[in-house]
C-alpha cells in the first residue's frame, strides 16, 4: 500500500477519536485528522472550532480556523467567548478532545509554540498560544502532532505555552488546573502515550520501516520503548476516504 | 460611543479624527476573515505611528499594521494566517528584531479582557494558563507598565479561589480589562446610526466593539434604519456604541466576509512571499501609500479575481475557488 507520512499521521490520530467525542481542532493536519475521524471511524464525533462554530458541515476543507467554510451549516455560529466557555465548562469540557501542534514538547507533554531562545530577545518567534493554552488547560484529553526531531523533543522548553502534565503526577492539580492532559503524541515516525502513574511519555508504536532506536535518536530525552508495537498502516478504505472525502484538492496532504 | 445622529462618514475622515499616533487600537476579525482591511490600509496611508495594538488572532490586519511600522506595542494571542503563514511574517520579523514590545496572552484571555472592558469591571477570572510561562514571563517590564497610565500595573494575577473550593476550583487567573481608544470592525450590514448585523461567526467583535471608547464600523451594505430593526434578533451591536459608520464594499478584502466573498488566496500567497523580502515589502508599502482609496486596490486586483472569490448564495463562501 502506497501512502505518505502525512496520510499515516492523519489516520493514526483519527483512530484515537471516538464517537461522542467533541473534537477541537486547529489548522492543517489537525483539521484533517478530525475530518478523517468523522469520515472513517467516528462518524458521530463532533467537530468544534475555537472561533465559535460547532458541528460545521465541512463540505470543503478549511485552511484556517477563521475560514468561512467552518460557518456553513454549523449548529451555531457564536464567537470566541462561547467556544472557550464550552471547554472550561466541566459538563462539556470533559467530552472534548483537543488536537494541538507545537514547536517543542517535553517528556510531560508540555508545549512551546511561542519562541526559541530568550522570550525577551527571541531567536525565532512563533505564532503564540492562540487558543492552544486554553484547550490544553481545560479539556480532558489532547492529541499532539509533532515532527520527530531532536530540537523539538526537548529536555527543557524555551517557553511553556500550553500545559501538559507540567512537572509530573499531581502537578496540574497543584497548579490549579482542571484534570486532563495529553494522551498521545503522533509524529512522522510513531506514536507516544503517557504513563498513567509517572505521567511521562513512552513509545506506544512505531511505523512500519522505523525502529524504536531511530525514534530515540530523534529526541533529546529518553523514553521507555518496551511497550512499543508496530502500528498498522492505513488501509485502502481509510486512504481513499481521507483522499477523496477530506482533502480532494490536496490542500494539506 | 455617541448616542444619536447620523454617523456616516468617509474612511479617511474617520481614521484622521479617531486613530491618532500612540492610540490604543483593536481591530475585529480573525486570521483571514473579516479583518477591517480597508481601514488598516487607510491607517497605513496616513502613516499613523506608535499604535498600541490589542489582537487576539487578527492575522492579516495585525501583520500589515506591524509591517508598515505603525505599531510599537502589541498585546496578542496568535500571529498567524493558517496555511498562508503559520506565523505572520512581518510580526515574526518585528519581534525577532525587537522593533515592537510584545505581551502574550491566550485567545480566551484576550476575549475576556475585552468583555471585562465592555462590562466596566477591572478584570475577569478564568482557569486557563495556570503553571505556564504565560503567567511567569512578562513582555512589558514593570517600569514600563508603571510609566504608562493607560495600561494596568500587572500582566495578570493568580488568586486562590476566594470561595474556597467552590466549583472544584482552587486557583483562578485574573486578566485585566481592555478599553481600547478605538475599535474598528467590518460587518456585513449597518445603518446610518451604527446598528450592526454580522453574518457567521462574530469572533470577539462584539466585545471589542462594546469595550471601546470610540467605535468605527465599516460595512458591506449600508441599509435603511428600518431594515435592521425589522429583525432585531439578528443584530449584535446596537447603535449607541458607534461613532462612525463607513460604507465600503469589499472592506475586508483580501480577507473573507461570510456570505459576500471569500479570502483571496492569490493575494495572501503573494503577500506571504513579498513579506519575506525587505525590498519587495518596501515597494508593497509604497503601493499602499500611492493609492487614494480601497477602491483603487479593488480596481488593481480586477473584476476577474473579485468574481472568483464571490460567495455562493448557499454556502457563504466561494466553493469552487482554487486555493492551492
Amino acid at each position: 500500500m502506497d501512502y505518505t507520512l502525512k496520510e499515516m499521521m492523519a489516520i493514526v490520530a483519527a483512530r484515537e477519536i471516538r464517537n461522542d467525542d467533541i473534537v477541537f481542532c486547529g489548522t492543517g493536519i489537525s483539521m484533517l485528522a478530525a475530518m478523517a475521524a468523522k469520515n472513517i471511524n467516528a462518524p458521530e464525533s463532533v467537530i468544534f472550532f475555537e472561533t465559535g462554530a460547532i458541528d460545521s458541515k465541512l463540505e470543503d476543507l478549511p485552511l484556517a480556523v477563521g475560514d468561512p467554510r467552518i460557518m456553513y451549516q454549523s449548529s451555531s455560529n457564536g464567537g470566541l467567548l462561547e467556544s472557550f466557555a464550552t471547554m472550561q465548562n466541566p459538563f462539556t469540557g470533559s467530552h472534548i478532545v483537543g488536537i494541538l501542534g507545537a514547536a517543542q514538547i517535553d517528556i510531560y507533554g508540555n508545549l512551546n509554540s511561542t519562541v526559541i531562545g530568550d522570550y525577551h530577545a527571541p531567536d525565532v518567534r512563533f505564532s503564540g498560544s492562540g487558543g492552544a493554552c486554553d484547550v490544553a488547560s481545560f479539556v480532558s484529553r489532547s492529541i499532539i502532532f509533532m515532527k520527530q526531531e531532536k530540537r523539538k523533543f526537548k529536555n527543557k522548553l524555551d517557553y511553556l505555552t500550553s500545559p501538559g502534565y507540567l512537572d509530573g503526577p499531581e502537578a496540574r492539580k497543584k497548579a490549579g488546573l482542571p484534570e486532563g492532559g495529553p494522551v498521545s503524541v503522533v509524529t512522522d515516525m510513531g506514536m507516544m502515550a503517557f504513563d498513567s502513574e509517572s505521567k511521562k511519555m513512552f513509545l506506544k508504536g512505531y511505523y512500519p520501516g522505523i525502529t524504536p532506536e531511530e525514534i530515540l535518536q530523534n529526541m533529546e530525552f529518553e523514553i521507555d520503548v518496551t511497550r512499543a508495537e508496530e502500528i498498522t498502516p492505513p488501509s485502502a478504505n481509510e486512504l481513499s476516504l481521507l483522499r477523496e472525502k477530506c482533502d480532494p484538492h490536496r490542500l494539506i496532504l | 460611543m455617541k448616542v444619536n445622529g447620523n454617523k456616516i462618514t468617509s474612511l479617511e475622515g474617520a481614521v484622521k479624527t479617531h486613530v491618532k499616533d500612540g492610540c490604543h487600537l483593536s481591530i475585529g476579525g480573525f486570521t483571514i476573515n473579516r479583518n477591517p482591511m480597508a481601514a488598516v490600509y487607510e491607517i497605513i496611508r496616513q502613516k499613523t505611528k506608535n499604535l498600541h495594538l490589542y489582537a487576539h488572532s487578527n492575522g492579516q490586519g495585525a501583520d500589515e499594521l506591524i509591517g508598515a511600522g505603525a505599531v510599537s506595542c502589541l498585546e496578542i494571542a496568535y500571529g498567524g494566517t493558517g496555511k498562508f503563514a503559520a506565523t505572520c511574517i512581518r510580526f515574526r520579523k518585528a519581534v525577532e528584531e525587537e522593533k515592537i514590545q510584545v505581551e502574550d496572552y491566550t485567545n480566551y484571555q484576550m476575549t475576556l479582557r475585552f468583555l471585562a472592558g465592555s462590562m466596566g469591571v477591572p478584570f475577569l477570572p478564568s482557569r486557563t494558563s495556570l503553571g505556564t510561562d504565560i503567567i511567569e514571563k512578562w513582555g512589558f517590564a514593570p517600569e514600563f507598565r508603571n510609566q504608562q497610565p493607560n495600561i494596568p500595573n500587572k500582566k495578570l494575577v493568580v488568586l486562590e479561589n476566594p470561595f474556597d473550593d467552590w466549583c472544584d476550583t482552587k486557583k483562578i487567573v485574573l486578566v485585566p480589562a481592555i478599553n481600547p481608544d478605538v475599535t474598528i470592525i467590518h460587518v456585513q450590514k449597518a445603518d446610518y446610526r451604527g446598528n450592526c448585523r454580522i453574518d457567521g461567526l462574530t469572533f470577539a467583535d462584539v466585545e471589542q466593539a462594546k469595550a471601546a471608547r470610540t467605535l468605527i464600523i465599516t460595512c458591506e451594505e449600508l441599509l435603511d434604519d428600518d431594515y435592521l430593526k425589522n429583525q432585531p434578533d439578528r443584530n449584535q451591536i446596537p447603535f449607541i456604541h458607534a461613532d462612525a459608520v463607513v460604507h465600503i464594499p469589499y472592506g475586508a478584502y483580501p480577507t473573507a466576509c461570510y456570505k459576500y466573498y471569500d479570502y483571496d488566496p492569490v493575494f495572501l500567497k503573494q503577500y506571504a512571499e513579498l513579506a519575506k523580502n525587505e525590498e519587495k515589502y518596501q515597494s508593497y508599502l509604497e503601493s499602499i501609500y500611492n493609492r487614494k482609496s480601497h477602491r483603487e486596490l479593488l480596481d488593481f486586483v480586477g473584476r476577474g479575481r473579485l468574481e472568483m472569490i464571490k460567495a455562493d448564495k448557499n454556502r457563504g463562501y466561494a466553493a469552487k475557488l482554487d486555493r492551492r
